[in-house]
């Protein structure tokens, strides 16, 4: 079997995903081509030189839609030889993209891909896109469908977490982030948007509330307590999925869930004889990549179960991964990963995740696995997992190895 | 046979009246259906018919359609009775559809003749969805007629087109509550829902005049129409999206997930939003027919609605002469007697209320003036009706005053000695043929009878608690109690307009018997550490309206309490709850007798709202590390209540089982999806009900070993609907 390895990684600065977001005024396809040109000309990429781009996008409609992975080509310096092709695993989308680069490579099916994603969820934005899931009622009733940020209330009413336990984990991923770049720890990987006359319109993660702290997010209030308990009364369909529950216990809210912003990143990945064809040199190795599905309600709990598979498959335990990445979707998520693998919170996430810099859907997951090899590096340590939970169940993971 | 009749007036308007051969109410059959369509043919055919009114010849215009039809068509389908069912609904779509285009051409929707339904009735089911394919609909303005679509509160829905029709019309979310909930709604509050056009006092008229000034444009349906949206937006439109979203959520926390029909009918809805209208009503067919394959919608109807309504019509009655109750007597004045006067006395029957002294007296009568002052502010009741139900009842202390009364009920205290005195001073007063009856609900009525010096007059008249609101009646028979006491009270209930069912005499009766089991299953697993949470929701997953331990705080724990000691003392070996009543006498001395002492396994605010369940129990009752398994929650509730009907009629308590099913939905809310617990065994088969009762006695003990009666109705494959179909006439 081929290896498949990590040449490099980038990734754009994360804009507010609002109207007044610095990124709002660029375009999805000319984002994603503003990353792409940024691998292009760090790695000599002319002609023919990958298979594919595998790009990641979960709102898949408006300028997102009709294949944004071969139009953001098309848009970008990337020879027209190159197809593209968009995947939507949701929230993992931008893994997966890699996952899926990293297996082609393995089972011979072309020497090198592009692999990464983009989300412009201040231009198009979540759920526009419709989805039989939420409002099919044979579908919907069927599987207990609730929103999100009900089923990340489940985890932490089942898993027993608090409101001040997502807060304190919010104040840290804020702290974290801000030393992470006040330290320079992502100058490696992060890329500046330039408008078309080369000037900077955005060069720092705008997201960012470093001066976050306990009181601040104490005067938040719960997002998703309404929609629980009064209309339409998601909590009800949670209790009866969970009967042995009395009632949800409402803990998060926008400081303590991953940020909507707009943000791409894009990985370079390819075989060994690749690497040396292109005089580049191998960063880490993609030892193996995971998928699951998991119970569709609670629905974000799936970084467990596929951690347990991923680890299982490699032949690994928990304590051969020196760093992780789990994605703050929700603050409830990264607890539960931590608690179910008794993991050292100095392990995980340790320069902040996406409740301090956001969580661009569909390109978060090439971003965290950049920002996990990045840290790996910097310590000088072996052996790090990726890993998110996914919108309707789902779970997907990836350990990378340096060399 | 002809139901429908066509006659073309001097106006040149074809009046389609409908009324059904011998039959007070107009309800839709087979044949009958053919006919509108010959009807609406030979008029759209008739040159000098300019338009058409459809109307009833009854005061009401329509029931629905007749239920049996449904039943005979799966039964006649053979081998595949969905595509029997399916190809009879797709017929109705096809003649309503040819009354809706009425003749008008494809292309540019021109040359159709008007018709309108006027609606000089009350209107329901078929009837609202042949109306709603006419192009207009005025109906009468007498308030006590109502218009609907009920079908859901027989676990179906409305599969006429009325479900793709009217939410076609008005939207998803204004079709919503109509649809779903099933009101059938007086003339004004149907014009607001969109159901009808219009409200007049001559409907016929009124009708007449619409039909002989509309134009082209007038009968086009906005489907018909190029450009058609669905008014508050189709699923994937913006709006529509969070519409169908929290439809979904709203249907699946109202139903607890287990009527088949609410979610068939959003389905309905949903995709027939996104395709043009005639494949909406296909759509609207399958949905319609899965439902009727479904054998929850089968055992809804026969016990919600056929057999429900025989029971009412005197099933059971004993073939003695009218026994038309004039005047009741309701002897103690508390919360059960201050009900039995206000139903009573609201059904136009004299009473006298009595107390032992006048204060109670008037605080008893004093109910049924706040009962209609509240239906005044809610514009249910008038000043006059009020007066009129207050003037109907005597409170007072003087017995003298019960001479003329030709039934008894007396509701005193709980208690053999009190009764047995009652018993005797009020016969000394009454008239020689009266009636007496108890409304006691635990005591036996033979013993009671025996303070009565005529026994065979003598009988139980069981109410539930709260009166107005319970539409059961249990009638139990003494040992001594004759025909003419049985029909009495079945004539008495009738006139109030509740169900009642007639019950032999053994402890508990029917009802009380099952929902004991049910209560002590729960409190049971309290004490065996399962989570509160889980046994309460467990039921309401089942389709019960209360878990059990809210149930038990709500009749009070101290009434648990006493009813174990006698239980217990009249049981003695044979006696089962011992771990019940570790449990209820523990939460006695704790004074946590229910929401009465805003204390019980809930906790309660200072107003006596129910909160969380109380932290103590998990202190006394450590709640275990492995908890059960939903289903084995469940089937300890539900099996409970099962078998015990079961016993019921193995003794002979129960005569019927339609009494056993009708009495245990409307009781005690037994899962009404399931159409009560003979249908309930009849539908997952007696050897597997037989088996899993092996299993959970195994498991659980005593409680579930299972009956001989079912025993050997597993072993010969019986069902109870057949077996007992004989004696019972059952549908």
């Amino acid at each position: 079997m081929n290896e498949a390895y990590i040449y490099d990684a980038v990734r754009s600065v994360r804009g507010k995903g609002r109207k007044d977001g610095s990124l709002h005024e660029v375009t999805a396809p000319r984002l994603s081509a503003v990353i792409l040109n940024a691998l292009k000309s760090r790695n000599n990429l002319e002609g023919h030189a990958v298979e594919d781009v595998i790009w990641g996008n979960v709102t898949q409609v408006a300028e997102q839609g009709a294949c944004l992975a071969r139009t953001a080509v098309l848009a970008s310096d990337l020879d027209e030889s190159i197809p593209g092709v968009s995947i939507n695993r949701f929230c993992a989308s931008g893994l997966e993209a890699v996952n899926m680069a990293a297996n082609q490579i393995r089972g011979g099916a072309g020497d090198a891909y592009i692999a990464g994603g983009v989300e412009c969820m201040s231009r198009v934005p979540m759920g526009m896109d419709g989805g039989a899931i939420a409002v099919d009622p044979a579908i919907a009733i069927d599987n207990y469908f609730v929103p999100q940020g009900i089923s990340a209330d489940i985890i932490a009413t089942e898993y027993g977490f608090t409101r001040d336990q997502a807060d304190a984990l919010a104040v840290e991923s804020q702290r974290r982030a801000k030393a992470a770049w006040d330290d320079h720890r992502f100058d490696r990987s992060v890329i500046t948007i330039e408008d078309i006359n080369g000037l900077s319109i955005l060069n720092h993660d705008e997201f960012m509330r470093p001066q976050t702290d306990m009181q601040s997010l104490g005067a938040l209030k719960p997002s998703f307590k309404d929609m629980g308990e009064v209309m339409p009364g998601f909590d009800k369909i949670a209790l009866m999925k969970y009967p042995h529950l009395e009632r949800i216990n409402h803990i998060h809210h926008a400081g303590n869930s991953s940020g909507i912003v707009d943000g791409a990143a894009a990985i370079l990945i390819g075989n060994k004889e690749y690497g040396e064809r292109m005089g580049l040199k191998p960063r880490a190795r993609i030892r193996s990549t995971a998928k699951i599905g998991t119970d569709p309600t609670i629905m974000l709990t799936g970084p467990v179960p596929v951690t347990k598979k991923i680890l299982a498959e490699s032949g690994m335990s928990i304590s051969d991964i020196d760093l992780f990445e789990v994605n703050e979707a929700f603050a409830a998520v990264v607890m539960r990963f931590m608690q179910a693998f008794d993991a050292d919170p100095d392990k995980v996430n340790v320069n902040g995740g996406s409740i301090a810099m956001g969580h661009p859907l569909g390109a978060t997951g090439a971003m965290i696995l950049g920002t996990l090899l990045d840290e790996l590096e910097r310590t000088d340590k072996e052996t790090g997992l990726a890993t998110l939970c996914i919108g309707s169940g789902m779970g997907a993971a990836t350990i990378i190895e340096r060399v | 046979m002809a139901d429908f009749f066509l006659n073309v007036d001097a106006d040149g308007v074809a009046i389609i009246t409908w009324d059904a051969e011998n039959k007070s109410m107009n309800v839709l059959t087979r044949e009958a259906f053919g006919l509108v369509e010959q009807l609406i043919d030979e008029a759209l055919a008739d040159d000098a018919v300019k338009g058409i009114v459809i109307t009833s010849a009854k005061r009401d215009f329509a029931g629905g359609m007749d239920l049996n039809v449904l039943a005979s068509i799966r039964d006649e389908s053979g081998e595949n009775p969905a595509q029997g069912l399916f190809d009879f609904t797709m017929n109705g779509h096809r003649i309503l559809r040819k009354l809706e285009r009425a003749g008008m051409d494809a292309k540019t929707n021109k040359g159709g003749k008007p018709i309108a339904c006027a609606i000089n009735g009350t209107c329901a089911g078929i009837g609202t969805e042949i109306a709603l394919a006419c192009h207009h609909r005025v109906m009468t303005d007498n308030p006590k007629s109502k218009v609907g679509l009920p079908e859901i509160l027989l676990g179906i829905f409305p599969g006429g087109g009325g479900t793709i029709r009217f939410s076609h019309m008005v939207g998803a979310m204004a079709a919503a509550p109509v649809l779903l909930q099933g009101q059938m709604m007086a003339p004004k509050k149907a014009l607001s829902s969109g159901l009808i056009d219009a409200v007049n006092s001559d409907p016929v008229a009124a009708a007449k005049e619409w039909v002989l000034n509309a134009t082209d444009a007038d009968i086009v349906k906005p489907w018909d129409k190029k450009g058609y949206k669905m008014p508050g937006g189709a699923p994937y439109h913006p709006a529509g999206f969070m519409t169908f979203v929290g439809a979904s959520a709203m249907v699946h926390s109202n139903t607890w997930g287990v009527y088949p029909a609410a979610k068939a009918l959003l389905s309905a809805v949903y995709e027939g939003a996104q395709v043009p209208f005639d494949t909406a009503l296909k759509i609207e067919a399958r949905w319609f027919t899965h439902v009727l394959m479904n054998p929850s919608s089968s055992a809804m109807i026969r016990s919600l609605f056929i057999n429900k309504q025989a029971l009412e019509k005197g099933a059971n009655r004993p073939k003695v002469a009218d026994e038309t109750v004039k005047k009741i007597g309701v002897l103690g004045a508390g919360m059960m007697g201050a009900g039995i006067s206000l139903v009573s006395a609201r059904a136009g029957i004299e009473v006298v209320l009595i107390d032992q002294n006048q204060d109670a007296a008037d605080r008893g009568k004093s109910y049924s003036e706040s009962f209609m002052d509240k239906g005044i502010s809610r514009k249910k009741a008038t000043p006059e009706q009020k007066e009129h139900v207050l003037s109907l009842i005597e409170a007072t202390t003087d017995l003298t005053s019960l001479a003329d009364c030709d039934l008894i009920i007396e509701a005193v205290f709980e208690d053999p000695a009190v009764k047995a005195e009652m018993t005797k001073k009020v016969e000394a007063i009454i008239p020689k043929d009266a009636i007496f009856a108890s409304n006691t609900s635990t005591l036996p009525i033979s013993d009671l009878a025996k303070a009565s010096v005529r026994p065979e007059q003598f009988i139980g008249i069981h109410f539930f608690s709260p009166v107005e609101k319970m539409a059961l009646v249990e009638i139990i028979k003494g040992a001594k109690t004759g025909d003419r006491a049985v029909a009495k009270s079945l004539d008495y209930v009738r006139q109030i307009r509740k169900t009642p069912i007639v019950v032999n005499d053994e402890r508990f009766f029917y009802a009380n018997r099952c929902i004991i089991p049910y209560i002590n299953s729960g409190i049971q697993m309290v004490g065996e550490g399962v989570a509160p949470a889980l046994i309460d929701h467990a039921a309401q997953l089942l389709g019960f309206p209360v878990g059990p331990l809210q149930l038990v705080d709500e009749t009070s724990i101290d009434l648990g309490a006493k009813i174990a000691r006698a239980t217990r003392a009249a049981m003695g070996d044979d006696y089962i709850d011992g771990a019940v009543d570790e449990v209820v006498f523990w939460m006695e001395e704790q004074g946590r007798l229910g929401r009465k002492s805003k204390a019980g396994f809930y906790d309660y605010d200072e107003k006596g709202k129910r909160q969380g369940y109380w932290a103590g129990l998990e202190d006394k009752y450590p709640r275990a590390d492995d908890q059960p398994d939903l289903i084995d929650v469940q089937h300890r509730l539900l099996f409970g209540q099962v078998l015990e009907a079961v016993r019921a009629l193995e003794e002979g308590v129960l005569e019927d089982i339609r009494e056993g099913d009708v009495g245990a939905i409307l009781g005690w809310g037994f899962a009404p999806w399931s159409g009560g617990p003979f249908s309930w065994l009849d539908m997952v088969g007696a050897p597997w009900a037989a088996e899993r009762c092996d299993e959970l006695a195994a498991k659980f003990g005593k409680r579930f070993e299972c009956p001989a009666l079912l025993r050997e109705m597993a072993d010969k494959n019986q069902s109870f609907y057949k077996r007992f179909a004989s004696d019972a006439k059952a549908a």
